[in-house]
């Protein structure tokens, strides 16, 4: 089991990728850059491939548990420094390990991951080839896919946040490549900040689950919340799982936490193919996959869930049937496929949800190629309404685009068919129904996938040419590192749906199969709460039995897919300059809301962020920013002056006193009382010799009249 | 024709005496104030020698005895001057004037 017991190599190999052009990547030239970082990954690929393999002979001997590898003890000890008491007020060891965890679930993800990862590296080599910073694109990258496969790869709650953050830090690192850009740099601010608000509901979410479970190990969750200790609809679980869901919303660009994708195309496409298409995004979606025990306990959770991505797949959608740039409306695609896959986990469809995510990889990822393989032709042209007529030009890239957009909009037998099938037909069924205005969101939303998907073709590869003329004659087929993953990936979204044939077509859907022990198919475990029967495994939500209705239903798919295509066509296939979007000509201020993207971040600027005033005032952070500068300068700075000026008053009148009424009549009052009383006394010596005669005289007859009159 | 008591010679005598004190009291030059002072003293001395010749028409011509303190008094007046006059030489030589306002060093 070499490659099972040194499973720490795989996230290992693009680390040291990463490490080395921290160090040295400066010295280095390109082609030393190229052979150590796509190396890396390559090598990765190779033993991630040899580690499934062995994981599955194990499995078969050890009852499909799943493969746990502990390196060593990273946070927490068991000499009992790190004790809390969990809910029920048993005693509990927070602890985290370095530790890797292969089951069913992580070995689809770490193929896909290490695959796709794979052949865009090959991809970056000739589309990074003329730009400044190659080695620190190719560094930013390993440490890209480092972080995903430790997210990946981890057994516990903490150790996947590890990974969850530095696949944030690489998503903020790579978006904001052409630093030099304002709306680059913008872009990048934005992408990590949305995410983290995000990872706060993470944490409070991982918190929860501490406390609840006494353990961070995603075995010690499971087996707890299987074995019936929480009832179904418990509160704290519901909490748990819902400030989870609010990680998941942050870094898989739901409703409302969805506003930095579209801005992430900012960064180079390959970014946009790995990060923002195929991994990054979908680690929402394997969190919440990973903590489907939880969820299940928790119906409010899963129907929140479900109702979010309905919601955010439409929406998304119906954005993208009008915007402009090639990799914007492949951004909303995204943000919209990611609804379905949050939908599909909300009904209780796991293997369906992650099933479209293996899918959604490979035709997502050679969108973003393919589409960079345009832009390349085009000498850096984005916009569609300046393309058209390529199909001859760029056959390589047309063909496989094409072949992907036919897996988008579901047309058999491509991959996207099986996978969207699979999740409208749950839908339509979960709960006996309960959830079927969410099909029809859904049905829509294929019908406007579909419909944006053809615009895109039509628009870039069919129509008249539409762009300058320097452009029309530097139009050229990408080199074969270029071509070659697109071939690749084609050939995928070819044939990946064949892993999950449904029953009602004869298949033994394999993909689902292989992901029982996760969901717990076939285990389920009955509660008794207040007498009644629940069931509690994910795995037995999913329905086993095929219906006519299933045939109506994906008849009505391909339908769907047919109709979009159709009316695509009609309204983009001959376009020329200055064409008329049929949305804009029938229902102008619809068409502007649109293309305005229904002026949410506006409305974020308004009142979340503070960038535009309502009125006069600033809500928001900025609006904070500017209470507290106003309560500083004002009621602070007031007081100090309060404070200074009452000083100055009370010494005012300090002096005043102290002049006026201690030296006034304190120290001068007996002093003029002396001289006022010390009058008559001081005439007794005026010094005038006559004055001296007068009271001589006066005391004379004072003195006759005495002694006559008595 | 009016007849001339004693008490005319003391009314004359109690005029001179009030001149001679209101001299004393308001006049500026140091001579004229002894010389009233000298006023006062022949005042008093008419007083006497009425009342002597009153007291010889009473109890015979051998009470003379205010004409002799009359004379007593003349010749105490006469040493007074002298003194007096002493002292104002000896002012006049510090001060060089005669005005008694001058006399002020004891002045507050």
């Amino acid at each position: 089991m070499l490659f099972l017991d040194h499973i720490w190599m795989i996230p290992l190999l693009p680390a040291c990728g990463a490490a080395m052009m921290f160090f040295f990547g400066r010295r280095l030239q390109k082609s030393a850059v190229s052979a150590v970082c796509v190396g890396a990954v390559v090598l990765a690929f190779l033993f991630a491939c040899g580690a499934v393999l062995q994981y599955t002979t194990w499995a078969a001997a050890h009852d499909h548990s799943p493969y746990e590898k502990i390196v060593y003890t990273w946070l927490g000890s068991d000499t009992g420094h790190l004790t809390y008491t969990t809910q029920d007020g048993s005693p509990a060891n927070f602890q985290a390990d370095a530790g890797f965890l292969l089951d069913p679930l992580s070995s689809i993800w770490l193929l896909f991951v290490t695959g796709v990862g794979m052949l865009i590296h090959i991809y970056s080599i000739g589309y990074m080839a003329h730009e400044g910073g190659y080695y620190r694109f190719f560094g930013y990258l390993n440490l890209f896919m480092f972080s995903m496969l430790t997210l990946i790869l981890a057994n516990n709650y903490v150790l996947m946040f590890v990974g969850w953050e530095g696949v944030g830090l690489c998503s903020y690192l790579l978006i904001g490549f052409y630093f030099h850009r304002k709306s680059a740099s913008d872009a990048a601010n934005k992408a990590f900040i949305v995410n983290r608000i995000g990872d706060a509901g993470f944490i409070l979410g991982m918190f929860f689950i501490a406390w609840l479970c006494g353990s961070m190990r995603f075995i010690d969750v499971t087996h707890l919340a299987r074995s019936g200790h929480f009832s179904i609809g418990d509160p704290f679980v519901t909490a748990a799982t819902l400030l989870l869901f609010v990680g998941a919303c942050g870094k898989s660009a739901q409703l409302p936490l969805y506003v930095w994708l579209p801005d992430a195309m900012e960064g180079p496409t390959p970014v946009s193919a790995l990060i923002h298409a195929a991994t990054m995004v979908t680690a929402g979606v394997y969190m919440v996959a990973r903590s489907n025990a939880l969820f299940v306990l928790a119906p409010t959770s899963m129907k929140t869930v479900a109702i979010v991505g309905a919601l955010t797949a439409i929406f998304a959608a119906s954005i993208g049937l009008v915007q402009n740039d090639i990799k914007r409306v492949l951004a909303y695609s995204t943000v919209s496929q990611l609804g379905y896959m949050f939908l599909a986990l909300g009904v209780g469809a796991f293997a369906a949800g992650v099933f479209h995510v293996f899918t959604h990889a490979f035709f997502k990822a050679l969108l973003f190629l393919g589409a960079g393989s345009v832009i390349h032709a085009m000498s850096g042209e984005q916009d569609m309404r300046n393309m058209g007529n390529l199909r001859d030009r760029i056959p390589v890239t047309y063909w496989t685009m094409l072949i992907a957009t036919f897996a988008i909009s579901g047309i058999p037998p491509f991959a996207g068919f099986f996978s969207k099938d699979e999740i409208l037909w749950q839908t339509w069924t979960s709960e006996g129904g309960a959830y079927r205005i969410l099909w029809f969101i859904g049905y829509v939303t294929a019908l406007m996938t579909a419909f944006y998907m053809f615009r895109l073709v039509y628009l870039t590869f069919y129509s008249k040419p539409r762009m300058s003329h320097e452009v029309e004659h530097h139009i050229h087929e990408s080199p074969a590192s270029m071509t070659m993953p697109l071939i690749v990936l084609a050939v995928m979204s070819l044939f990946a749906g064949f892993l999950g044939w449904p029953h009602s077509l004869g298949g033994s859907d394999r993909f689902a199969r292989f992901l029982d022990p996760v969901f717990a198919r076939g285990e389920a475990h009955v509660l008794k709460a207040g007498g009644e029967a629940s069931q509690l495994a994910a795995g037995e939500k999913e329905e086993e039995h095929t219906s006519s209705t299933e045939y109506l239903l994906m008849f009505l798919s391909v339908a769907a897919a047919g109709a979009g295509w159709w009316m695509a066509g009609r309204a983009y296939a001959n376009a020329d300059k200055g064409f008329v979007e049929p949305i804009a000509a029938s229902a102008p201020p619809v068409y502007d809301v649109l293309l305005n993207k229904y002026y949410v971040d506006e409305g974020y600027d308004y009142v979340f962020t503070g960038r535009r005033k309502v009125g006069d005032v600033r809500l928001g952070a900025m609006g904070l920013g500017e209470a507290s500068s106003w309560f500083d300068s004002h009621v602070v700075d007031g007081a100090v002056n309060g404070a200074g000026w009452t000083t100055r008053a009370v010494a005012t009148l300090s002096s005043w006193w102290d002049k006026w009424i201690i030296d006034g009549i304190g120290v001068n009052g007996p002093a003029i009382l002396a001289r006022m009383l010390s009058y008559p006394a001081r005439l007794l010596e005026w010094g005038l010799v006559q004055w001296y005669a007068l009271v001589m005289t006066a005391g004379l007859v004072g003195f006759v009249f005495y002694y006559v009159y008595h | 024709m009016l007849d001339i008591s004693i008490l005319h010679y003391l009314v004359l005598g109690a005029v001179l005496f009030l001149l001679g004190v209101i001299g004393v009291l308001t006049r500026r030059n140091v001579v004229i104030v002894l010389m009233s002072i000298e006023l006062i003293l022949n005042a008093v001395n008419l007083n006497l020698v009425a009342f002597s010749r009153y007291w010889q028409g009473l109890h015979g011509p051998a009470a003379v005895h205010g004409q002799v303190f009359a004379i007593f008094i003349i010749t105490d007046a006469a040493a007074e001057a002298a003194v007096g006059l002493g002292i104002l030489i000896a002012f006049f030589r510090n001060k060089e004037t005669v005005n008694v306002d001058e006399v002020n060093l004891l002045k507050w």
